[in-house]
């Protein structure tokens, strides 16, 4: 141990490297719209903020806290059953989860079904602890899960307000479009509320970030 | 038998795991490139889901629910296990798929090579625990019917899969915005798909 906290020393907490884990996946590497990671839960649950924001920070206390456990674990695992390993420790954490909120948000946990279980299988819990806590330090893994549920969180936030604002005139239950729009014909977008506008919004979304981040567009086949 | 089939239709049109649920996106976008190997991961997503479905159907009845340990003695009445559901859900989807993987190897290795690589992947497939929790949430009341469900949303999976990879294998011959492409469209023709399957709701046997 005493080795690796000199090592410790000689690279800052927050070096230029480990900054750039964090913020990463936010545009360049994000885990949704590049990676494509987590899409499974990262739409079912977006028809309104507030199961969003719960739904963002389960998968956070997931990745964050499994990213540090594989990774301090990471030299004890063996190679052969790694995702057996890996599998256990999520549905520990992802079980965790589950039981904070039945005691104390049970109606956001009612609305979030069984997608709260979902997260062992979302693919960023996976990739990320596949792709680097088994080959990293507890620190950087740290980071890189922080910024990867970010990545995750910005996405899913950004397209629950939408689907709340244009499907139900609300955000995070209260009213914000004026009543007076209503009176002059405006309509909520029922659409908005129906699953596979979810799907779309991601497609525009990726459609926005990769024409301003030209390096991002696939080549053609 | 007209329960089991409006279970059945039910989970392949309606209940859709790909474009009601998003279940299981991540390899559906991942191994769309081509039909034959959509066809190929499709048909071992309604295998392995037809597996472990009822199989989880039988620990969920006999072994974690609250009671469900009544058969072992009186004094196992009151233990309520369903806490652990997660944990054993997964395991055992990840082991019965290492098992199929190593009877299907064993006996038909044309079909393995046609799988091969997909059999794995598919224990961390969220349409396969997603099959599980839905069974657990549902609660269907026999294993005739979770085995129903298993084969069902299968299907619903299977036919999802190739029918992108369809259209993806026409879109090569279509002009997509630069930006859109691969990903993007992709995105935007599952949600139109997904629109159509709306039409499928209240169906009822």
């Amino acid at each position: 141990m005493a080795e690796v906290a000199v090592q410790q020393e000689k690279e800052a907490i927050f070096s230029k490297k480990r900054v750039k884990l964090l913020t990463d996946p936010l545009n360049d590497n994000n885990p949704v719209t590049v990676q494509v990671l987590g899409i499974c839960s990262a739409l079912a649950i977006t028809v309104q903020v507030k199961p969003a924001l719960f739904m963002f920070a389960g998968v956070f206390f997931v990745v964050v806290l499994g990213n540090i456990v594989v990774s301090m674990l990471r030299n004890v695992i063996p190679n052969r059953v790694r995702i057996i390993a890996q599998l256990v420790i999520v549905a520990g954490l992802v079980s965790i989860v589950d039981m904070i909120l039945k005691a104390y948000a049970y109606d956001v946990s009612k609305q979030l079904s069984v997608f709260v279980g979902l997260i062992i299988t979302n693919c960023i819990v996976m990739g990320r602890l596949e792709a680097f806590a088994m080959a990293n330090k507890p620190w950087p893994s740290a980071l890189d899960g922080i910024g990867n549920s970010l990545g995750y969180g910005l996405l899913l936030i950004i397209v629950a307000i939408v689907r709340e604002l244009f499907g139900s005139g609300k955000l995070l239950g209260f009213t914000i479009i004026p009543p007076s729009f209503y009176e002059h014909g405006y309509v909520n977008n029922g659409m908005m509320m129906m699953p596979p506008m979810a799907l779309v919004l991601v497609g525009i979304i990726i459609w926005v970030q990769r024409s301003r981040n030209t390096k991002l567009i696939e080549a053609e086949d | 038998m007209e329960n089991l089939l409006n279970i059945f239709v039910k989970s392949i049109f309606i209940d859709n795991m790909i474009f009601a649920y998003f279940l299981g996106m991540c390899s559906y976008l991942a191994v769309s490139k081509r039909v034959s190997t959509a066809l190929g991961l499709g048909a071992a997503v309604i295998f392995v889901l037809g597996i472990t479905v009822p199989i989880n159907w039988l620990l969920e009845n006999y072994v974690l629910k609250a009671g469900a340990l009544d058969w072992m003695g009186p004094q196992f009445k009151n233990v309520d296990l369903s806490f652990l559901s997660f944990i054993m859900f997964i395991a055992v989807v990840a082991a019965i798929v290492q098992l199929v993987e190593m009877v299907v190897e064993k006996f038909t290795p044309s079909l393995y090579n046609s799988l091969g690589i997909f059999l794995p992947l598919i224990a961390v497939n969220c349409s396969i625990l997603g099959g599980a929790l839905f069974m657990q949430s549902r609660g269907y009341e026999s294993i005739g019917e979770a085995s129903v469900f298993g084969v069902g949303s299968g299907i619903g999976w299977f036919l999802a899969i190739v029918a992108i990879a369809a259209i993806r294998e026409k879109m090569r011959y279509s002009k997509v915005p630069a930006p859109l492409r691969g990903l993007g469209i992709t995105f935007i023709l599952t949600g139109l798909m997904g629109l159509a399957f709306l039409s499928f709701a209240g169906i009822k046997l």
